[in-house]
């Protein structure tokens, strides 16, 4: 295997040839804040939060889907990218309508979480309030439109764990919208096998168990990372 | 020339309000006021929402009373899951009640009259909050801030937080009380038992000396409207609702599901309050208060030694059936005591610490209706959803929305009694808006706990000219 060697926040780190700057600095205990990214799924570079600072490149660039190179050198930490993180947390805050008081997910968000660690005390830009729909059709799990942020997780952990492609994603830019089978509500879908796994992965209260309550879904989203890991075992058996 | 006169905004109530008064001619009440100015929309914005969800949201209406809301939001998920929740469900649901009602009723007797009832009426407004009231009766003023912090913790030690807990839900409640938390209730509970205890006896004490606020705070026959048990007890979350008058005959008792065929709601165009009354009587007449002294006046005992000896007393200083409005603060006090005794009933009851809290269900209904006695008067939720569980209606009843046309009433009778001509005292502005605390109505989440409070008062000719005006500063 060969190993690429990096500076990251002045720390000289060591990484395998393929790996990304985001998998690198957790080996080594540098956190990077995301969102769309979840071990075990593929990598979109969707949300934008993980943005580091790479020497030579004017634009930033996602840690997660880029690979470290030979000499490169990393700032992951620094007030051009707190300001950029905030910003990126803002813009998903007034995009949709996010009432964390009764939503399920209160306390438990990724998205709140992010936005309590960047420090986001205020929402700079108007909120667009867009009507959006909740659809409760499927027996058990529920998706409210209202608190989705577009990370596709759901999309990829159907695609890529359970293998039914139920979710995708339809329109174009902040009129996208996650869909089940060809936009139809999600207890009609034939393919979707009711597993559950797009909840528990979900960062935000977009997809909950519909019995849940207020501040009560705990979801659990890293049993991906160890189903993979042992699928990856038996097949190398 | 017709005169309008207009406190705007009452204070020391819960929410926004202000008062108008029309005078005629020869400076007399013409007609009185209570505007409701805040417009909040909750029926119209629940709209498209999950019914699972309307405990957390409704009791985001209040932040005094949210577990009335959650509570009564939680009966009417009962209702369309069409399931009976399990009875340490229910006696839970109850005791979080009680704390509520504790906490509720010492915030408005200690907190937000207590400055009038202690301190006086024509006490200046500087010193008539309960700051000034730490100040001149601090160890009144501690009773009524322990007692509060009791019923709190008792809402805590259940939902795991004071405020906004999202613990009820339909078909029962999330968590079940741990062994710890009964104790520490318990314990608590006997400190807050000599609190009500000695208060009510002050309250006693002090009352022949309220004789005229007794007289004109809101002295009048009317309707009144609780849920009693089946036997005809008082009651506070289960049981049949019951419409009596003022001379102690029962004219109706239904179930909550009936309530529109007995109640309906009128609309006035400078109030964004509704106006319920008892159908069978017509409008206004049918207009009825709820609340404690309902609770009261309506039940044939409360069920426990203590408080059913001071229902006793309080029938024999009051009436059979009382009829003043004032004496909403002597019923509070009551309710307090019955509380205290009915939590020590359900704490020591045994099904209250079964571990199975919850009945699991899907939708039943389409349609569920929910009551239940929030501190200040009988609060119903009436939901219609479609097949998935999304509300296409909603209609809330609240407490203070029953109590209003009686509290339009209670004004006019305090401007008869003390307006004289177009001489605007502080001490008669203070007066009006005590008529209205006496109510205790919540009219939202902002508190206004605080003394100093802007007051506006305006003269208003007929022709819409301001011929007189003052302004008491403070602030929030």
């Amino acid at each position: 295997m060969s190993v690429r060697t990096f500076t990251l926040n002045d720390q000289l780190i060591t990484a395998a040839a393929g790996q990304s700057i985001l998998a690198a600095a957790r080996e080594h205990g540098i956190a990077i804040p995301t969102l769309c990214e979840l071990e075990g799924l593929s990598t979109v570079g969707a949300c934008r939060l993980c943005l580091v600072e790479v020497a030579g490149s004017q634009r930033l660039l996602p840690a997660c889907t880029t690979e470290v190179q030979e000499g490169m050198t990393v700032v992951s930490e620094s007030p051009r990218l707190k300001h950029y993180r905030q910003t990126i947390l803002e813009l998903f805050l007034a995009e949709r309508n996010h009432v964390c008081a009764v939503c399920v997910s209160n306390n438990h968000c990724e998205l709140q979480n992010r936005a309590v660690e960047q420090g986001v005390t205020h929402v700079r830009f108007d909120y667009l309030m867009p009507t959006l729909p909740v659809d409760m059709s499927h027996d058990r799990f529920g998706v409210d439109h209202n608190r989705c942020i577009l990370c596709t997780r759901c999309v990829r952990v159907c695609d890529e764990v359970e293998g039914a492609h139920t979710w995708d994603i339809m329109g174009r830019g902040f009129q996208a919208r996650v869909i089940t089978d060809m936009a139809e509500p999600w207890g009609d879908s034939t393919s979707c096998t009711s597993c559950g796994k797009c909840v528990q992965v979900c960062p935000t209260g977009a997809l909950f168990d519909k019995r849940a309550t207020a501040g009560g879904m705990v979801k659990q989203p890293s049993f991906v990372k160890v189903l993979q890991h042992a699928r990856a075992r038996k097949e190398s058996q | 020339m017709v005169k309008k006169v207009l406190i705007d905004p009452v204070t020391r109530i819960e929410g926004h309000a202000k008062i108008t008064l029309h005078l005629n001619d020869d400076g007399r009440v013409a007609e009185a006021r209570f505007h409701v100015t805040e417009f909040r929309g909750f029926e119209k914005f629940c709209e498209g929402r999950s019914f699972r969800e309307m405990p957390a949201i409704t009791s985001r209406i209040c932040g005094i009373c949210p577990v009335s809301h959650l509570l009564c939001s939680a009966k009417t998920g009962d209702g369309l899951l069409a399931v009976t929740p399990p009875p340490a469900a229910v006696l839970l649901r109850r005791i979080m009640n009680l704390g509520q009602i504790i906490q509720s009723h010492a915030l408005s007797f200690f907190h937000l009259s207590g400055p009038d009832l202690m301190l006086g009426f024509g006490a200046p407004p500087t010193q008539r909050s309960i700051f000034g009231l730490i100040e001149k009766r601090p160890e009144f003023a501690r009773d009524g801030i322990r007692l509060r912090k009791f019923g709190q913790q008792v809402i805590e030690r259940l939902g795991g937080k004071r405020i906004h807990t999202a613990w009820a839900t339909p078909g029962g409640v999330t968590d079940p009380l741990s062994e710890e938390n009964r104790q520490a209730i318990l314990t608590d509970l006997e400190t807050a038992d000599a609190i009500i205890t000695r208060t009510l006896t002050a309250y006693k004490e002090m009352l022949p000396r309220l004789q005229a606020e007794v007289n004109a705070f809101g002295q009048f026959p009317s309707l009144f409207l609780s849920l009693v048990t089946p036997e005809g007890n008082w009651e506070h979350h289960h049981g049949m609702v019951r419409v009596g008058d003022a001379t102690g005959q029962v004219l109706a008792t239904f179930h909550e599901r009936e309530y529109a065929r007995y109640l309906g709601e009128a609309v006035e165009p400078w109030s964004y309050l509704k106006f319920p009354y008892f159908k069978e009587a017509g409008y206004p007449q049918g207009a009825y208060r709820v609340g404690p002294l309902a609770r009261l006046n309506l039940c044939r005992r409360i069920g426990t030694p203590r408080a059913d000896a001071e229902l006793i007393e309080f029938r024999q200083r009051c009436g059979a059936v009382a009829t003043s409005s004032f004496h909403y603060h002597y019923a509070r006090l009551v309710e307090i005591l019955a509380a205290v005794e009915w939590l020590k009933v359900h704490l020591d009851d045994p099904r209250t610490m079964d571990r199975r809290v919850q009945a699991e269900a899907d939708l039943n209904a389409n349609e569920a209706v929910g009551v239940s006695e929030a501190p200040r008067g009988t609060l119903f939720h009436h939901y219609t959803v479609d097949d998935h569980g999304l509300l296409t209606r909603v209609n809330l009843l609240i407490a203070t929305g029953q109590n209003n046309l009686p509290m339009q009433w209670t004004i006019r009778q305090i401007a008869d009694h003390f307006l004289r001509g177009p001489e605007l005292t502080d001490e008669m502005l203070n007066r009006m808006e005590a008529g209205i605390r006496a109510f205790d109505p919540c009219l939202s989440c902002s508190t206004h706990a605080f003394g100093a409070m802007p007051l506006h008062v305006q003269l208003v000719g007929s022709d819409g000219k301001v011929i007189a005006e003052r302004y008491r500063g403070g602030g929030e």
